[in-house]
């Protein structure tokens, strides 16, 4: 009873936040319904006993992305209705995709109650929720059974961020920047040097 | 808890409480039993503190209001509720209000995982430790809305600095708990207490007194930074941008971020606590000392952590900010990174994984 209430609670805020998110005139109001949208997303795994996915949903999500994404937003002063104006022109591409997805989601979905194959593949991937915990479930798939695949994901997801940074990166001259190693290295007879000044005269 | 509710309604009232009744109740006198005295802790640690820091600077400190000046955290409390609170113009009213009880939130919910003894917890999770993770890292967003929702360029300044700061630290903090947990094989906090005793030599409990030494020390630097604590208090950094994101706030909205930070603080001091120095254990495996409650034996851990906290506070000068990146990014991120990498080649080596 208490976990059907939870759900819904949940799933209506989830999904009051998500139109929030596409239709709320000012930008910054926009990530902070999706960081509401992000914690009832983790509710919602909690009630599924989904605790690690939840927890590291959390972390990744609203700990460090939507972070990033309020620093972008507030810092840069984006002008929304200039950006609406091309509305209409994107509205047919946008629904297409969206129709796309909802095909392929619908696709999936009947595939798993009408194929015993998918459904027995399902089934053999999640352990029994008592038996190990499911951090340890996950770790299991992850790095056991599919470690190729994980290792060329995150090979790609390397090579992305270096590809990112070279990209990105140039050098300025002019800026002045603290060397620790040069300042260190400095000896005393490079920084002063003791003059005797004569009475009267001066350097 | 809940239990022995039941047991008193029903002997007071003849009223027999259904389980779901039960678990409600039991749950909301939990959280009661554990917020009530984290927010009397956090009036009496501000007392501490400002003692501390006044005895390093050869001051007296608050000595006017009760015996001590015990009371000068409630004195100051009645003061800010009786003020008025301040909405500036250009504010974003409802995010200007939400954000310091945000603040105050995200400070007391971590401590639903902090197990005060054996047994001693509001909800055993199994993923405690990446709870606390998730809760430390929501800090934050009371930062950051107050500062943008308070229209001013201080408090935007503040909020930006609080976020690429939280960001940065936040990842040497991941890789030291993931230290931890490697050697624990779990992340239940109950577990990681457990597996702490003895583990130096049979003799000390802690992984404090192990291999995992310096990643405590890189969890203090980056717990004070994460808690926006001198060195590292460029948010706020009164000589600079004069109270940073707090700038536009009065009464008790300001009260809220005080008791948030501190709430926060405190909860930092009690990971140190858990993680490297053996929770509610004694810190040496001597059979006389386990005599003493564990709840004291944390409390103190915590106490001491608060200390050092004031004492650096009173101490050391504020980091510049590109030196505060470099510290996070180029130090800890490489140090922490690499103390994983030798953490579990050596528990593979030897074959200590405890899975």
């Amino acid at each position: 009873m208490i976990t059907a209430i939870c759900f819904y609670i949940f799933a209506t805020i989830l999904i009051g936040s998500g139109i929030m998110v596409v239709f709320s005139k000012n930008p910054v109001h926009s990530v902070l319904f999706l960081i509401l949208a992000f914690f009832n997303a983790a509710g919602l795994f909690v009630l599924l006993g989904a605790e690690f996915v939840a927890m590291i949903l959390v972390i990744v999500y609203v700990g460090a992305v939507a972070v990033m994404f309020l620093f972008v937003v507030m810092m840069l002063d984006i002008n929304f209705t200039e950006l609406r104006k091309g509305v209409q022109d994107y509205l047919p591409i946008g629904l297409l995709i969206g129709i796309i997805l909802m095909v392929e989601m619908v696709v999936i979905v009947g595939g798993w109650s009408m194929t015993d194959g998918i459904a027995v593949t399902i089934n053999s991937a999640t352990p029994k929720v008592l038996e190990v915990t499911n951090t340890d479930a996950i770790g299991r798939i992850l790095y056991t059974d599919n470690i190729f695949l994980f290792q060329l994901a995150g090979l790609i997801l390397l090579v992305a961020m270096i590809g990112a940074i070279v990209l990105t990166h140039r050098k300025r001259s002019g800026v002045k920047k603290q060397d620790i190693g040069k300042q260190v290295r400095r000896r005393r007879h490079e920084a002063y040097e003791a003059v005797d000044v004569k009475p009267g005269q001066g350097i | 808890m809940g239990k022995y509710l039941d047991v008193f309604m029903n002997w007071l009232f003849g009223y027999q409480m259904s389980d779901g009744v039960i678990l409600a109740v039991g749950t909301i006198a939990n959280v009661l039993v554990v917020a009530l005295p984290v927010l009397l802790a956090v009036a009496m640690i501000v007392w501490v503190d400002r003692k501390v820091w006044a005895a390093i600077q050869l001051r007296k400190g608050p000595n006017v209001v009760g015996p001590f000046g015990l009371m000068q955290s409630f004195a100051d409390g009645l003061k800010v509720f009786l003020k008025e609170t301040i909405i500036p113009a250009g504010a974003n009213k409802f995010l200007f209000l939400l954000a310091p009880g945000l603040s105050l939130i995200f400070g007391l919910v971590g401590w639903a995982v902090i197990p005060f003894g054996e047994g001693m917890v509001i909800s055993d999770l199994n993923v405690g430790i990446l709870y606390l993770f998730a809760v430390s890292s929501l800090a934050v967003y009371g930062i950051i809305i107050a500062g943008w929702a308070s229209n001013s360029r201080y408090a935007f300044l503040g909020a930006m600095r609080s976020a690429a700061q939280m960001v940065s630290y936040e990842v040497s903090i991941g890789l030291v708990l993931v230290t931890v947990l490697l050697c624990v094989g779990s992340l239940n906090l109950t577990d990681v207490v457990m597996a702490q005793r003895g583990i130096s030599l049979g003799l000390f409990n802690g992984y404090f007194f192990t291999g995992l030494m310096p990643m405590f020390f890189i969890f203090f630097i980056s717990a004070l930074a994460e808690t926006n604590r001198t060195p590292f208090d460029l948010p706020e950094a009164e000589e600079e941008i004069v109270a940073g994101f707090q700038i536009e706030y009065s009464s008790m909205s300001m009260a809220l971020f005080y008791l948030g930070e501190y709430a926060n603080i405190i909860l930092m001091c009690g990971m140190m606590s858990i993680l490297f120095f053996g929770g509610w254990l004694p810190i040496v495996d001597w059979k006389p000392l386990y005599a003493i409650p564990g709840v004291i034996w944390l409390f103190g851990k915590m106490f001491f952590f608060f200390f050092c906290f004031a004492w650096i506070k009173a101490s050391v000068p504020r980091y510049r900010y590109d030196q505060l990146m470099r510290l996070g990014w180029k130090v800890f991120l490489p140090v922490s990174l690499i103390w994983v990498v030798l953490t579990s080649s050596y528990l593979v080596f030897f074959g200590k994984f405890s899975a």
